[in-house]
């Protein structure tokens, strides 16, 4: 990087580091101190009330022992991974890529319509969401079984998975159909032109053009869905990770056990685990990121 | 190799492009069905005199939202969504910009670690991976059930981005104009003023908008750091609403689940009128 930067606005570096402060204070203070804290309070046995409440004791890695023969814990990382695989690396990638491809070929009116549709549900609070979702579930009179001729199936209570990795697929499709469409823009539109004279089909100009243009946009947009699928707290407001623990996903077992439970110790030293898969993938991400600059 | 193949045989163009026109309408309107289908109820049941969990056409009444307006938490909770979503945008957009600024500007030194450790720091901790050690610190702090604590932890979590994403629009503004406004003799702080922000203004609006959306719609945050009901925010109380046992109220839930999505609504109506929905340069591969 050359750096040519004169200081334009003869800042200073004192008053450039006052400006910059504050940021950096609240950030150090609501970041930087949860996370190590969280080493610490995992390695202890810290409970909400009783004798561990007023005196901590330090237990090394015990938590973490814990945490590895916990049947709970098991179930739960490995509905989290269903939940990111079926959710965000299928789901939300082949719908969001499917939308941003077929919609280059509709008229703008059903275009815009579509993309309104996929954006509330986006951008809607999530606790409303949750119960739309939870009445159009229901069993009573809920509007999925009116489609499906399926009268009285209860499918969060029957389905709990499948239904809020299908939830997730509606909720979070818009960001890779807003990425992939901004890719596809930038695929050059002779290319495709002249393919499709070779006499192409849509799957040969999809493999042949199209992947290598929007290859890094494929990469970013998986490693960003992942992320933040794999942080989404919302299967707690469809099922609270019910039925006997069935949809209880690695966020929704925290709360269950360190905020409800009270178990703050073992529930931190889960969120530890939390904070290392989130930093494998956000150093990718940032990795990909330099390297584009 | 096999496409040109193909071309060889002469496939019938015509015929294939109206399969493909078919199956690209056929594909439409399964994405509206599938993406509209949920939000139906949104739609009717407020206005429903008898509102179920079921869609159908209502017996038009605007009853519900007179028992919305009699209820104590509804409007509170409203009031509260406010003060949160707004107090965060504030802090978020106008500490951001200062560091922005300054980072764009000024060669501090690991400048560019700074940047990148921050966005990384970030994504790392979020809320729920965080959540107990938060609860922890604003419990130490003595700021549970304390909204100001809210909005401190709110405007943590959403600083780095901001910054990353407006140092981008700080470097992209010309030096040029600070430096003749220097030349008349305005003082730093006036350039920051009266020169950069007015050009980096769709940066600052964009910042702002994604941090009303996201405190607008938090739940976790609230839910766990709040107690009392008449501090809670609209995302909770929404909870609260249908979760508590017993019979849920639908007549009060829908009219304010309505309530509550409408301004996410119209600022979308207006961001995408002004703007449009895209990525431009924002997210590049």
């Amino acid at each position: 990087m050359t750096v040519t930067s004169v200081d334009a606005a003869g800042l200073g570096r004192r008053r450039a580091v006052g400006l910059v402060a504050p940021a950096l204070i609240l950030v150090t203070a609501f970041l930087v101190v949860p996370a190590v804290w969280t080493v610490y309070l995992g390695m202890t046995d810290y409970r909400l009330t009783g004798i561990q409440a007023a005196n901590p004791q330090f237990v090394g890695l015990e938590n973490f022992r814990a945490a590895i023969v916990d049947p709970d814990f098991r179930n739960s990382l490995w509905l989290t991974l269903l939940f990111v695989l079926g959710s965000a690396i299928i789901g939300q990638t082949v719908a969001g890529f499917a939308l941003a491809w077929t919609l280059r070929s509709v008229p703008r009116l059903v275009r815009g319509g579509v993309e309104a549709l996929v954006l509330l549900a986006w951008i809607l609070p999530s606790s409303i969401v949750a119960f739309l979702w939870v009445a159009y579930l229901s069993g009573d009179g809920g509007t999925l079984n009116a489609v499906l001729q399926t009268t009285g199936t209860e499918w969060l209570l029957e389905h709990p998975m499948a239904s809020i990795i299908v939830f997730n697929t509606w909720r979070g499709t818009a960001f890779s159909m807003l990425l992939f469409s901004a890719a596809l823009g930038a695929v050059p539109p002779s290319q495709l032109e002249s393919a499709r004279l070779a006499g192409a089909g849509t799957f040969a100009q999809l493999r042949d053009v199209v992947l290598p243009h929007i290859r890094g946009h494929v990469l970013t947009n998986t490693l960003l869905i992942s992320l933040w699928t794999f942080n989404d707290f919302s299967p707690y407001l469809l099922t609270a990770g019910g039925p006997n623990h069935a949809s209880e996903t690695l966020p929704v077992f925290i709360y269950n056990k360190a905020l409800y439970g009270g178990q703050l110790g073992y529930g931190s030293a889960i969120s530890f685990i939390m904070l290392l898969i989130n930093l494998i993938i956000a150093l990718f991400y940032v990795r990909l990121l330099r390297e584009r600059r | 190799m096999s496409a040109r193949m193909r071309a060889s045989v002469k496939t019938p163009i015509r015929a294939r492009s109206v399969v493909g026109r078919l199956a690209i309408v056929a594909f439409v309107a399964a994405a509206v069905a599938f993406w509209a289908l949920p939000m139906l109820w949104l739609v009717t049941a407020p206005f429903d005199a008898h509102p179920g969990l079921d869609v159908s056409w209502p017996d038009w009444t605007l009853d519900n939202f007179r028992k919305l307006s009699e209820n104590p938490y509804a409007f509170s909770s409203l009031k509260n969504s406010v003060y949160l979503a707004v107090g965060t945008m504030v802090g978020v957009t106008a500490m951001a910009a200062l560091a922005a600024y300054s980072l764009s500007r000024v060669r501090i030194p690991g400048r560019n670690t700074i940047l990148y450790g921050l966005l990384l720091l970030s994504s790392i901790v979020t809320g729920t991976a965080a959540m107990v050690p938060i609860f922890q610190l604003m419990f130490a702090l003595n700021l549970i059930d304390d909204r100001s604590g809210v909005i401190l932890v709110l405007t943590g979590g959403l600083l780095p981005a901001a910054i990353f994403i407006l140092k981008d629009f700080m470097d992209a503004t010309p030096k040029s104009y600070e430096e003749s406004a220097r030349v008349f003799g305005a003082t730093p702080l006036q350039v920051l003023r009266h020169v950069v922000l007015p050009i980096v203004r769709p940066g600052l609006a964009t910042i702002a908008v994604w941090a009303l959306v996201n405190v607008w719609s938090d739940f976790l945050t609230s839910y766990i750091l709040l107690r009392d009901p008449t501090k809670l925010p609209a995302g909770v109380v929404m909870y609260t609403f249908y979760s508590e046992g017993g019979q849920a109220n639908l007549p009060l839930i829908s009219a304010f689940s309505l309530v509550y999505a409408l301004p996410v609504v119209a600022l979308y109506l207006f961001v995408n009128r002004r703007y449009g929905f895209r990525f431009h340069g924002g997210i590049k591969s």
